[in-house]
């Protein structure tokens, strides 16, 4: 079987984990592509770090509000009900756990539910922005990746080797070869995308990976 | 009510000092105080320790330069203090030159530091960062079963932040995300220098809408430049 990276299944089984009126940070890059796929009759409220409830889809070209942005600093739109607040507003409600679930992208996460993603030494030293703050606050913790990094290597791992942005604080890891729920120091895989099997996902993850008895196929 | 003098931006960009620690304003850009950047740019004063949520845009490859990036670029800062430099290549290639020391801090963290630096706060505790790199060198305190970092207060000489609209009193209104780290920045500087797009009299402003209350300004600056 040959692995073809698949960001749009990560985002689309993400996307069916919540229930209307959660509140959510989605992250810059990948966990972004799950707002295309929330189910109509699912209305989340989005938080946006930078300062706003509410986020938007992007505005039509011509339409663009240089004081409206999402934290990666591109023109988006406030939803009907949104607000906006100053950054320890914001913060405040991510470090309060008034945030339900949060979606973050990953160089690496662990069986501990360790997640590494805002450094590497000496090479990339992006920062951790609000990833900090928001995998601490999060009442849920989703790390979205492709499985693999571009060597071939799985990112889950059984220990993180970079500089940590969070400590055990990932709960769901979501890959485009399954659903991982991290559990007692091991990844549970709770689905799997097909045609991939769960045996040549375990065989190519460097992690403790259980298979229990009711993993079944991710249906959309 | 007393007027805040409201001034040109290089007579603001002059109230900073060589050496001096600097608070900016702005996410991406987003309701940083674009005229007097430009003018302090245009100055030129160096050895700035600047606090800032990050360090705008700069690509190396378009030659795309944004917010206080372009002072990074002009090698203004001794020190950078901020949570996030990923999409400024240019800070990216003076950490690994040696050349600028940048200390990354949770946004959060951040938030809340500057906050406390200006309420009057001797800290703050935050489960922010335990086990982390964050955690080095910082002393962890238990309250009941839960551990939490203590956070110092960050404060500056000079604080350069942008309102959408201003009253001669310096009551401000920020417009949208715009607003982020502004307010906070206002109360936390020694000095405050606040760009306005639009400066207004007294009383024209509903003081029920007012953001950010005039007694934390020194001096207003007429927004010229509202991107770059």
């Amino acid at each position: 079987m040959e692995y073809v990276a698949n960001k749009d299944n990560i985002a689309r089984r993400i996307a069916r984990i919540f229930k209307p009126g959660n509140v959510v940070n989605l992250g810059i890059g990948l966990p972004t592509l799950v707002g295309n796929y929330v189910p109509e009759d699912v209305t989340l409220i989005l938080q946006s770090e930078n300062g706003m409830l509410g986020l938007g889809p992007a505005p039509a070209k011509g339409e663009e509000n240089r004081d409206l942005t999402n934290a990666g600093g591109a023109p988006v739109t406030i939803a009907p009900g949104g607000c906006y607040f100053d950054s320890a507003m914001s913060f405040g409600i991510i470090r309060g756990g008034h945030v339900d679930y949060t979606v973050l992208g990953v160089l690496e996460v662990d069986q501990e539910g360790n997640l590494a993603n805002y450094k590497i030494p000496g090479k990339m030293v992006p920062g951790m922005g609000g990833a900090m703050d928001l995998t601490t606050g999060s009442r849920v913790v989703i790390a979205a990746t492709l499985h693999f990094e571009p060597s071939g290597a799985s990112r889950l791992k059984r220990r993180c080797t970079l500089p940590l942005t969070a400590v055990r604080e990932v709960n769901l890891v979501v890959t485009d070869l399954g659903l991982f729920e991290v559990m007692g120091n091991r990844f549970f895989l709770r689905e799997y995308f097909e045609p991939y099997t769960p045996e040549w996902i375990k065989a190519r993850t460097d992690a403790e990976i259980i298979i229990p008895n009711d993993c079944r196929p991710v249906v959309f | 009510m007393l007027q805040k003098p409201v001034i040109s931006a290089s007579e603001a960009a002059a109230k900073v000092r060589e050496g001096d620690a600097l608070m900016v304003g702005g996410f991406m850009a987003c309701g940083s105080p674009h005229t007097i950047i430009q003018a302090l740019t245009e100055k030129g004063t160096r050895n700035l320790t600047l606090i800032c949520n990050d360090t705008g845009v700069h690509d190396l490859k378009s030659g795309r330069v944004t917010g206080v990036g372009h002072l990074v670029q002009k090698r203004q800062f001794r020190k950078i203090i901020a949570s996030h430099i990923g999409l400024n290549q240019e800070t990216q290639r003076q950490i690994n030159a040696g050349e600028t020391d940048v200390t990354l801090v949770p946004q959060g963290t951040l938030a809340e530091r500057v906050r406390a630096g200006g309420v009057g706060l001797g800290g703050i505790l935050t489960p922010t960062g335990l086990g982390t790199e964050v955690e080095e060198g910082k002393q962890v305190i238990t309250v009941g079963d839960r551990l939490f970092l203590l956070e110092l207060p960050l404060k500056a000489d000079v604080a350069l932040i942008k309102a959408k609209k201003a009253d001669r009193a310096g009551n401000l209104v920020y417009a949208d995300t715009a607003r982020n780290f502004n307010p906070l920045m206002a109360m936390a500087a020694s000095l405050v220098v606040a760009e306005a797009e639009e400066i207004v009299e007294v009383g024209e402003i509903d003081p029920n809408a007012i953001h950010t209350p005039g007694i934390f300004i020194d001096a207003l600056v007429q927004a010229e430049r509202l991107e770059g």
